[in-house]
């Protein structure tokens, strides 16, 4: 195994597309070095992107922000900024394992780990960021919902690298939240979890949402009906209820040892419902 | 006299104080040393090759590859551990599961093992062994290995304690019975029969150390062992005779063990290491992966469990049965007789019955975890007995005390009771502050008891004197848990003198004599009881030194408060001398000064245990959450109380971890799917509130002090107490431990009581 | 060919270089090339936290950083708490009440409660508990590892509030 740790995205994506074998990017390493040496993969090449300038740092920009592939989830925590515009975001990236982990796993080697159980990336498809992608043949922006394209899977070719996530300005009244289930407290791969993110109109209702779930599908599920359920209310008792049913009835979850078909999915309702009021009252509804 | 081992309810100057562990500046700086931190010059990295199938014929092993591999030094397989146990079923049974010989058991079986010069070289060597396997039919579950035509995991096996005697081939290896009286006539007086069936899965002991070893055997058959274990007497002479060597050239170390709890009471791959380093006449470090540690160690047993108990209506038990089907893994053992013999420990019972079932299955060769046996058998009896108490529409902890076991009771195992602790610590639970804790919404409270025996065994002290007055002790017990300052207590309040004085260590096996593993609660009680004769015999050759520099008769000499004291008014002019003088002059008097013990502690006492837990059940998830949990339990004789409440809270931690998240998974394929702490989910530290202990004493008649070994019993109550309290927030009785979220939501909805 | 990496990092202060393998991972060299044997391996994997150090100020599972990352940066392990004779007021609590039984999941707690305490010098229990989640401790049940580590963190206050 050769390990490289260049210090341009040029020279990373030039390591990345000319590898004969396979080939790695390494940030956090918390997914990757479990699989190296569980034996699971036997890379002939790692690259460590850490000493990247353009990828260590969180931009506040004219848009939105700009989070850099190699910061650690613990920096997006310390970031009272980015925490005040997006708590959602923010709280998905650091429930990501115990203070050891999040010292070193990134949102984006979260999501390009591609796992359907991924803690970050309900809250990023629901606040509706992108993936700025960058290759031997140039850049390209993608929706982050169009990165994974299944358990393990993602749409990058042969030496792409995401060099940051960008997140939108906020709109005004606007909020956003994230919930997951595990058994204990911590230290648990989650068995469902929802990120929501709502703007309100005047008067408290409902203008816009969405509406993701996570480990309830081969990939992260955005689910239209349930903000169709929301959108135009106040959030009653009878709009969380119809938004519980349709997550319930778009969940295409599995029976695995972290949960049952059944567990996942009554939870998944139960989830979102109480996301969508965290959200709501995150943007400045009663 | 001097090995009179009668209760003396003397009063204690240094026992029962606080002072800080002598190892404890070693463990906070990273300087102590366990299993995995040993080095020796030129040593080998050893790795183990093991089954991926749970139930396969072994029918070719080629590791010719392997050994051709540059940097592999030796391979092994188990043409390289002949079979010299001469019969012994249970040495046989040990050496099968340190490496698979026609066949592979269950999934993690050793099948083939390598040393190489580094771990790297070692994995590829392990990649390069080809091993053609016929993978047969397996059974993983209790009561599916006991149905007729399940596919049979030893052939040899007829199953024991049934008449007339098998000859057909079975799972059940054995059967045992217990109890007194006429169940049948018992339940007609009943007003209240209440009847119940439960099951427990899998559970791992869960020390954070994995298994480690340093192994070096030279061509002259002598050999050194460094190894993180309980026993490492017993791991002697198991891997001596395994290996065909001399008992007294197998020096066996000990070093600082990072966790057993029954665990590493047995030998897993250390007979693995010393025959890879006999083969490649280098030292072999082996140490195991977690996932190794989960596959192919010891976990305790899954099982299948029936309790029935019947009362009048004044809250009297009349009858009470329990059978219990245990798994033992694919190699028989004694874990469903234990359950059988627990199971209504804590009761006065008048017609009482269990039967228990001990059954093989492709599973891992279960070993001892913490009070083996009981804490499953106390979840069926104790949940049942709330159950009664509703029944009955009595307080539960009434019920309880009503029936509870005391002084003079026929144990529903077989022996009369001495003086015990489960009435006091109910009455202690009834009357704690805990009890009267406010509860809001979906809150609820529980409580239960629990029992364990507890063990002496062979036990061996030396006490050496040093010519400036400090003490050397020499114990043969592992100290798994602090025991070392709770012995200094002892050796310091026996000889008179201050607690930094005496120096404690565990000795290895070529430095003294024969000590028992430390299990069975019996670390402290054995050895403490061994180091109190060794400090009394070490007296009276300090007594007979101090006469000598008298120049008296050494029937004038006492020995008080650290120093000798001549009696009788004629000898009124002799000062006192300190132990400190005596030692100084030994050279002089006659030599080094010492007391040494050989003895079989008996008279270990029982140990019971009351806890109450409050939790809180989120109705719509069915995640449980722990409030508060309070640990009442007797402990005889408190020697350190830091540490007697270290045992309760961590075995409680223990049983809560137990009853609400930690089961094994086994697929429909017989492999194990969560083989890490990962998915094998022990409590972490936000799961659990502060643990409250309430240390009873009410002496054990058996011991000097009144000891009782407190290691173990807490672990028992937690799975019914939690049980119990979510009956009472949410209205459901779970029967199917652990009671994980899945399993609560589900009984929630459907609102089964 | 040898595909050994040279890295020169510095280790609780001290200057420290070696020549460790791609696959290596920083415990494998802390343990086996530099003989501190503080950090365990527990299970390999970041569940258990025994192996806990910290790398440039952060506190990271070095089981899952590779040997070579630490090239040029800073690494602190248990070794690296107590100053000359003197221990640090979490080693001394820890010892006082009581906090540890085996030890092996000890100097992994003291890296991570340190950590705790350099960013939050007064923390709540809850606070204490959720920042050790990453340690598992199988002994204690984590009661007496809370008391100590909230006693040492009123400690360092006190003797901060008196210089």
């Amino acid at each position: 195994m050769r390990y490289e740790a260049p210090r341009t995205i040029k020279e990373a994506t030039g390591l990345l597309a000319k590898a004969k074998g396979s080939a790695f990017v390494l940030a956090g390493g918390s997914d990757l070095l479990v699989r190296l040496k569980s034996g699971m993969i036997e890379p002939e090449l790692v690259v460590d992107i850490k000493r990247i300038p353009s990828m260590q740092t969180v931009t506040k920009t004219a848009s939105g922000f700009r989070i850099g592939g190699a910061v650690p989830c613990a920096a997006l925590g310390e970031n009272a900024v980015l925490k005040k515009a997006w708590p959602g975001v923010v709280e998905a990236a650091n429930v990501i394992g115990s203070d050891q982990i999040q010292g070193r796993c990134t949102i984006v080697g979260n999501l390009c780990n591609a796992s359907p159980a991924a803690d970050s990336v309900p809250a990023m498809v629901a606040a509706g960021a992108k993936a700025s992608v960058v290759g031997p043949k140039g850049k390209r922006t993608i929706a982050v919902e169009d990165v994974v394209t299944g358990p393990g899977k993602t749409s990058l070719k042969k030496g792409e690298v995401i060099e940051a996530i960008t997140l939108p300005k906020p709109a005004p009244k606007s909020g956003d939240a994230f919930l997951r289930f595990i058994p204990r407290t911590e230290m648990d791969i989650a068995v469902v979890s929802a990120g929501v993110c709502l703007t309100l109109g005047s008067k408290g209702v409902v203008k816009k949402a969405r509406v993701v779930l996570g480990a309830v599908g081969p990939t992260v599920l955005l689910v239209p009906a349930a903000a169709k359920a929301i959108i135009g209310t106040t959030l009653d008792d009878a709009a969380l209820a119809e938004l519980a049913a349709a997550c319930e009835a778009a969940c295409k979850p599995i029976d695995d040892k972290r949960g049952t078909i059944e567990f996942r999915t009554e939870v998944a309702g139960v989830l979102a419902r109480r996301a969508a009021v965290i959200a709501y009252q995150r943007a400045g509804g009663q | 006299m001097a090995t009179d081992t009668t209760f003396t309810n003397q009063e204690f100057k240094i026992v029962g104080t606080r002072p800080p562990r002598p190892d404890g500046v070693d463990k906070v700086t990273g300087r102590a040393r366990f299993g995995a931190d040993a080095s020796a010059a030129g040593q080998l990295v050893g790795l183990v090759l093991r089954s991926p199938h749970a139930h396969a014929k072994i029918k070719k092993i080629d590791t010719s590859k392997a050994e051709k591999l540059k940097g592999v030094k030796a391979v092994v397989t188990s043409a390289d551990l002949p079979d010299l146990t001469k019969g012994d079923r249970g040495m046989f049974d040990m050496l099968e599961n340190c490496m698979a010989r026609d066949r592979a058991l269950y999934d993690g079986h050793a099948v083939a093992a390598v040393a190489a010069i580094d771990a790297e070289t070692a994995r590829q060597a392990l990649k390069l062994i080809k091993v053609d396997y016929e993978v047969l039919p397996h059974v993983t579950d209790v009561d599916e290995a006991m149905k007729p035509n399940a596919p049979i995991v030893q052939p040899y096996i007829r199953t024991a304690g049934i008449e007339p005697k098998p000859t057909k081939a079975s799972n059940v290896a054995q059967k045992s019975e217990f109890g007194h009286g006429d169940v049948e006539a018992g339940f007609k007086q009943a007003d209240v029969i209440v009847e119940r069936s439960y099951k427990t899965e899998q559970t791992h002991q869960g020390y954070i150390e994995p298994h480690a070893c340093l192994a070096s055997v030279g061509p002259d058959g002598q050999g050194e062992l460094w190894v993180t274990t309980q026993g490492h007497f017993t791991f002697r002479n198991v891997c001596a005779g395994l290996l065909g060597m001399d008992i007294a050239k197998l020096k066996v170390t000990s070093s600082e063990i990072g966790g057993g709890f029954g665990g590493k009471t047995h030998v897993w791959a250390e007979p693995v290491a010393l025959a890879l380093s006999r083969k490649a006449n280098r030292p072999v470090k082996l140490v195991m992966t977690r996932e190794e540690v989960f596959r192919a160690t010891g976990p305790t047993c899954s099982t299948s469990i029936d309790v029935k108990i019947g009362a009048t209506k004044d809250g009297r038990i009349t009858a009470a049965t329990a059978t219990l089907r245990y798994q033992d893994g694919a190699f028989t053992s004694i874990w469903g007789m234990l359950g059988a013999m627990t199971s209504f420990a804590c009761y006065d019972l008048a017609n009482v019955k269990s039967i228990g079932y001990d059954v093989l299955v492709n599973r891992p060769k279960v070993a001892a975890y913490r009070a083996p046996s009981a804490p499953m058998a106390a979840f069926a009896v104790e949940s049942t007995m709330d159950l009664l108490a509703a029944e009955l529409k009595m307080d539960p902890i009434d019920l309880r005390i009503r029936n509870a076991a005391k002084e003079g009771t026929r144990a529903s195992y077989g022996p009369t009771y001495g003086p015990i602790g489960i009435g006091p610590t109910l009455q202690a639970a009834k009357n704690h502050p805990h009890m009267k804790a406010p509860l809001g919404k979906n809150q609820g409270r529980g409580m239960a008891c629990g029992f364990w025996f507890n063990f002496g065994g062979q036990t061996c002290t030396d006490l050496n004197i040093g010519v400036d007055g400090t003490v050397s002790l020499t114990v043969g017990t592992v100290d798994v848990g602090g025991s070392r300052a709770s012995l200094s207590l002892i050796a310091a309040e026996e000889l008179g003198i201050p607690y930094d004085r005496i120096k404690c260590t565990i000795a290895d096996t070529a430095s003294l004599g024969h000590n028992d593993t430390t299990e069975g609660s019996r670390g402290t009680f054995s050895s403490g009881m061994a180091t109190i004769f060794a400090a009394r015999n070490a007296i009276q050759v300090l007594k007979a030194r101090a006469a000598k520099m008298w120049d008296i008769d050494v029937a004038d000499v006492d020995w008080k408060n650290g120093r000798a004291v001549a009696l009788r008014a004629e000898h009124g002019n002799l000062n006192e001398l300190t132990l400190g003088e005596i030692a100084a002059k030994s050279p002089q008097t006659g030599g080094p000064i010492a007391g040494h013990n050989e003895t079989v502690a008996d008279g270990a006492g029982v140990s019971f245990a009351t806890h109450i837990c409050d939790i809180e059940v989120d109705p719509e998830t069915g995640k449980t959450k722990i409030l508060r949990y309070t640990v009442i339990q007797d402990a005889g004789k408190a020697i350190h109380p830091d540490y007697v409440e270290g045992q309760f809270q961590g075995a409680a931690a223990q049983g809560i971890g137990w009853a609400l998240n930690e089961e094994y998974i086994y697929g429909t394929d017989g492999r194990l799917q969560n083989a890490g702490f990962l998915d094998y989910r022990i409590p972490v530290c936000s799961d659990l509130p502060f643990i409250d202990t309430q240390i009873l004493e009410i002496p054990n008649p058996g011991h000097p002090y009144g000891v009782r070994g407190v290691g173990e019993t807490s672990i028992v109550p937690p799975l019914a107490a939690i049980a119990n309290a979510l009956s009472n927030a949410a209205g459901v009785r779970m029967t199917h431990i652990p009671m994980s979220p899945p399993r609560v939501l589900k009984a929630i909805k459907n609102g089964r009581h | 060919m040898s595909e050994g990496i040279h890295v020169a990092t510095t280790v609780n202060g001290d200057a420290v270089e070696y020549v460790c393998s791609p696959r290596e991972t920083l415990l494998d060299v802390l343990r086996n090339r530099l003989g501190l044997t503080g950090a365990k391996e527990g299970c390999g994997t970041g569940d258990c936290g025994a192996c806990s150090v910290t790398v440039d100020g952060r506190l990271v599972c070095s089981c899952l950083v590779l040997g070579a990352e630490a090239d040029g940066r800073e690494v602190t392990t248990v070794e690296g708490l107590s100053t000359g004779g003197k221990l640090h007021p979490l080693q001394t609590k820890f010892i006082e009440h009581a906090a540890l039984q085996c030890g092996i999941c000890t100097p992994g707690f003291l890296v991570s409660a340190k950590a705790l305490l350099d960013r939050n010098p007064d923390p709540n229990e809850e606070e204490i508990r959720y920042a050790l989640a990453g340690n598992l401790c199988r002994c204690t049940g984590y009661d007496k590892i809370v008391r100590a580590v909230s006693a040492a963190a009123k400690e360092i206050r006190n003797s901060n509030a008196n210089r």
